[in-house]
């Protein structure tokens, strides 16, 4: 077993259609009257795209696409940030690929780049270590973004770093967690959600209980989904057969990849790492209490907030987001983003508005790529 | 030999000796153009038929690292240009060879890279008839970049364009996708990525001459920079109808898959080049396949997809039955990882 | 978010940093198995693990895999069968 084409198979993806619509049809849904589910997950709205299941579910699901995308999620003044520590003397910006587009107010890091500061992509913040390591008199700074899933990654690297004694590494924390926003999302009165697909890979490092209050004090059900085609569908079926049965529970489809408890040496290197900041800001969803991490202080020389004074080290901040864009109104589920007055005018892949459409995990720039165009050339 | 430096230095850019020399001895013994003078001067038989048409192209090539597992840039630079003259339909007959050199640059790699060049037109059938050579300040240029413009043949009953794609027609590729694009990913380094990639480099020429030879080809594109995909949506565009492919039916290697699975990237934008699509009418397919399977850069030839009625867009029927848009590229493919 | 692939550890490269190599389709990359250490470093040779910006983050648990395949395949059977019963039915109509 590979663990990838096993989870591809076009037959089996036959039959738990069949079985999706059964029970679709027997909750009663419809495309009038559908039932709202919300794949968290940012890799979960990109599969369902790519892989065109949207088309094969019936018209009673409607999948509201969440705010687990952390390109997407994070706000132009980070981006700002981003850039001003990366046009500082000496230092070396790396970063995933994901961030180089999205806009700042001032520029994207793509554009900073071209304006001569060096910045460089990487794959791993092991790979932004090595090159501290290589290169002793340069400052090397690495963008840590991501939720749970890679939080530990940074962490691992920060303690790596102190064991050996690198001075010149220093990370720009933007690390969020999943949990604050959802809680955010289902106290928001305006929200229509019947339940949740779950991030899989998030719970694979924190474990299924953290959604526990979704189910017990909200009412709701969630299923821990992996990322392959079978594994959405399953997941998508056992939200169904909860709805349908009245249940709401925390259930586990993931779990070669999820043990219940999650991940012990990452979780460690997290508590060890980071603490909470007392709320953090998201693009379209505003400062939302606990969501955000920092680094302690024991590890304040690997902080690039502390080393350069930037960012909340630097005091209270407030930067506008553009006008008429309404990634929060999407992101919320409130509307999809054909609705949005900008969708493919204003805001397009080429000159995104909103950060939604820069990462191809954000709702618009799947809803373009794969198929979202279709939609508003049809309605012209 | 009078050429003694290791490195080029900014005086064999200065139109003295120095020049000549590098010139003599790494350029034109190796590519023996028939004439001294600055121009060359051509003629062909084929020019004489009545209705042959010339064909004229030019590309520059930058790639970053020159040398990779499959190829050089100089082999690029050949490939490149004759597969540009091919997929128009033409004979490719003549090349030119500009070279732009970073001060520094070691004499040995030049000389690699114009080995590597001959080697390729040889093969190819073409001719490097003239050439330029510029030398520019260190950090002005990454070592050597190559402009080579080509000419060619078309034969008087060819003619291949993109808007000749009628609804129906069939997509053929000849090999395999990505392996450029996922090789220089790897070889670039900054991924730390290794695999037994090579690039798919290789001029298609022979490939055209035996495919136009056998069935009427409506159109044909080489799938270089934004991939397949891009190919697909020029011709789409162009000929004014929809494209539909079959994920089943993408020739992918597995290093290929693993390598866009690890860095989130989308195979169908990958580089290739050595990759050409073609469009031919349904009845035509399977001499179509034969005639490409007949040559060794046609061996991998499948039928990848085909043109249908509708709004000129590229769509892809998934291995699910689900279908999803393959647009144009929005810039560079950026890894997808976080 | 969070895009991770399960590749295979084939070889322990760099033990004081906990560093092996994993591949993922014939593409190999030094990963750390720092989170996915529990014993020898030896033991993890050969193993699948979900890689994820350059880190084994998770070992994939092979039973697991083969019950949410099972439980697949159950689902397939069980439709079959009422599609059988559904025909048989029709035909003695």
């Amino acid at each position: 077993m590979r663990y990838v084409e096993e989870f591809r198979d076009p037959k089996a993806a036959k039959v738990l259609l069949a079985e999706i619509e059964k029970v679709t049809n027997e909750i009663g849904a419809t495309k009038e009257k559908p039932v709202h589910i919300m794949e968290i997950c940012g890799g979960h709205t990109h599969a369902i795209f790519r892989y065109g299941l949207d088309r094969l579910t019936p018209e009673g699901i409607e999948f509201i696409h969440g705010p687990g995308c952390p390109v997407c999620v994070l706000p132009m003044s980070r981006v700002d940030e981003c850039v001003e520590i990366a046009e500082l003397e000496n230092v070396i910006f790396t970063t995933f690929g994901d961030a180089m587009r999205v806009p700042g107010t001032r520029k994207s890091l793509l554009q900073a780049k071209a304006d001569g500061a060096d910045i460089r992509m990487v794959y791993s913040p092991l790979d932004a270590l090595e090159l501290a390591r290589r290169n002793p008199d340069r400052e090397v700074v690495f963008f840590g973004l991501g939720f749970e899933t890679t939080t530990p990654s940074t962490a691992l690297s920060i303690q790596q770093a102190a064991r050996e004694g690198l001075n010149n590494f220093s990370i720009f924390c933007n690390h969020i967690t999943v949990p604050e926003p959802i809680k955010a999302l289902l106290d928001d009165p305006h929200m229509v959600l019947d339940g949740f697909v779950g991030p899989g890979h998030v719970s694979m490092v924190i474990g299924v209980h953290p959604y526990d209050f979704i189910a017990e004090d909200y009412g709701k059900p969630l299923v821990v989904a992996g990322f392959e085609p079978l594994d959405l569908l399953q997941s998508v079926l056992m939200v169904l057969r909860q709805i349908r049965d009245g249940r709401a529970e925390i259930e586990n489809q993931y779990a070669r990849i999820v043990p219940e408890h999650g991940n012990p040496v990452s979780i460690a290197a997290m508590a060890d790492v980071y603490q909470r900041r007392p709320s953090f800001e998201w693009r379209g969803l505003g400062e939302i209490d606990a969501s955000g991490l920092r680094i302690r202080d024991q590890y304040k020389a690997f902080d690039a907030e502390e080393k350069f004074g930037i960012g909340y080290a630097a005091g209270p901040r407030n930067v506008q987001e553009p006008e008429g864009c309404e990634c929060g109104a999407v992101m919320t589920g409130r509307i999809k983003p054909t609705a949005c007055p900008q969708f493919g005018k204003g805001c397009t892949p080429e000159m995104p508005l909103g950060a939604l459409m820069v990462s191809s995990e954000g709702a618009c720039a799947a809803y373009w790529q794969y198929g979202g165009r279709r939609a508003v050339e049809a309605a012209e | 030999m009078t050429l003694r430096d290791t490195k080029v230095t900014l005086s064999h850019g200065g139109g003295g000796k120095a020049m000549r020399d590098l010139i003599s001895e790494v350029f034109t013994c190796a590519f023996e153009p028939e004439s001294k003078e600055d121009q060359a001067r051509l003629m062909h038989d084929a020019l004489l038929q009545p209705g042959a048409q010339l064909a004229f192209t030019t590309d520059s090539y930058v790639v970053t690292p020159v040398e990779f597992p499959g190829g050089d840039i100089g082999k690029i630079a050949v490939c490149g240009t004759v597969n540009d003259l091919a997929v128009g339909g033409a004979k490719p007959l003549w090349l030119s060879a500009a070279f732009i050199i970073e001060e520094g640059t070691d004499i040995a790699l030049l000389r690699r890279i114009v080995a590597s060049m001959k080697a390729e037109a040889d093969k190819a059938g073409v001719k490097i008839v003239t050439g330029d050579t510029k030398v520019v300040g260190r950090g002005s240029a990454d070592q050597v970049f190559i402009t080579t413009s080509g000419v060619g043949v078309i034969p008087a009953d060819r003619n291949l364009r993109a808007d000749n794609i009628q609804p129906g027609d069939v997509a053929i590729v000849n090999g395999v996708l990505g392996d450029h694009g996922a090789t220089i990913l790897a070889a670039r380094g900054d991924m730390m990525l290794t695999s037994d990639l090579k690039s798919d480099c290789a001029a298609l020429g022979h490939l055209m001459e035996a495919t136009c030879n056998a069935v009427p080809v409506r159109a044909c594109r080489d799938a270089t920079r934004g991939g397949i995909a891009s190919a697909l949506n020029e011709m789409a565009e162009a000929a004014g109808c929809a494209i539909e492919i079959i994920e089943e039916a993408l020739p992918l290697r597995a290093e290929v898959k693993g390598t866009c699975e690890i860095l989130g990237l989308d195979p169908l934008y990958l580089a290739n080049e050595g990759t050409l699509v073609l469009f031919v009418a349904e009845e035509h397919a399977e001499a179509a396949l034969a005639a490409m399977q007949s040559v060794d850069t046609g061996k991998e030839a499948r039928i990848i997809g085909r043109a249908k009625a509708g709004n000129p867009l590229v769509t892809m029927r998934t291995a699910f039955g689900g279908s999803r848009i393959v647009d144009m590229l929005v810039g560079e493919q950026l890894p997808r990882i976080c | 978010m969070c895009l991770g692939i399960p590749g295979q550890i084939v070889a322990i490269t760099d033990e004081a940093r906990m560093m092996a190599m994993a591949d993922v389709s014939g593409v190999k990359r030094e990963v750390s198995y720092a989170p996915v250490l529990t014993g020898d470093p030896a033991d993890l040779v050969g193993q699948y693990a979900l890689i994820h910006v350059g880190f084994a983050m998770a070992l994939i648990d092979e039973d697991e895999a083969a019950k949410t395949l099972e439980a697949l395949r159950d689902l397939g059977e069980a439709q079959e069968e009422l599609e059988a019963m559904a025909r048989t039915e029709e035909a003695l109509q």
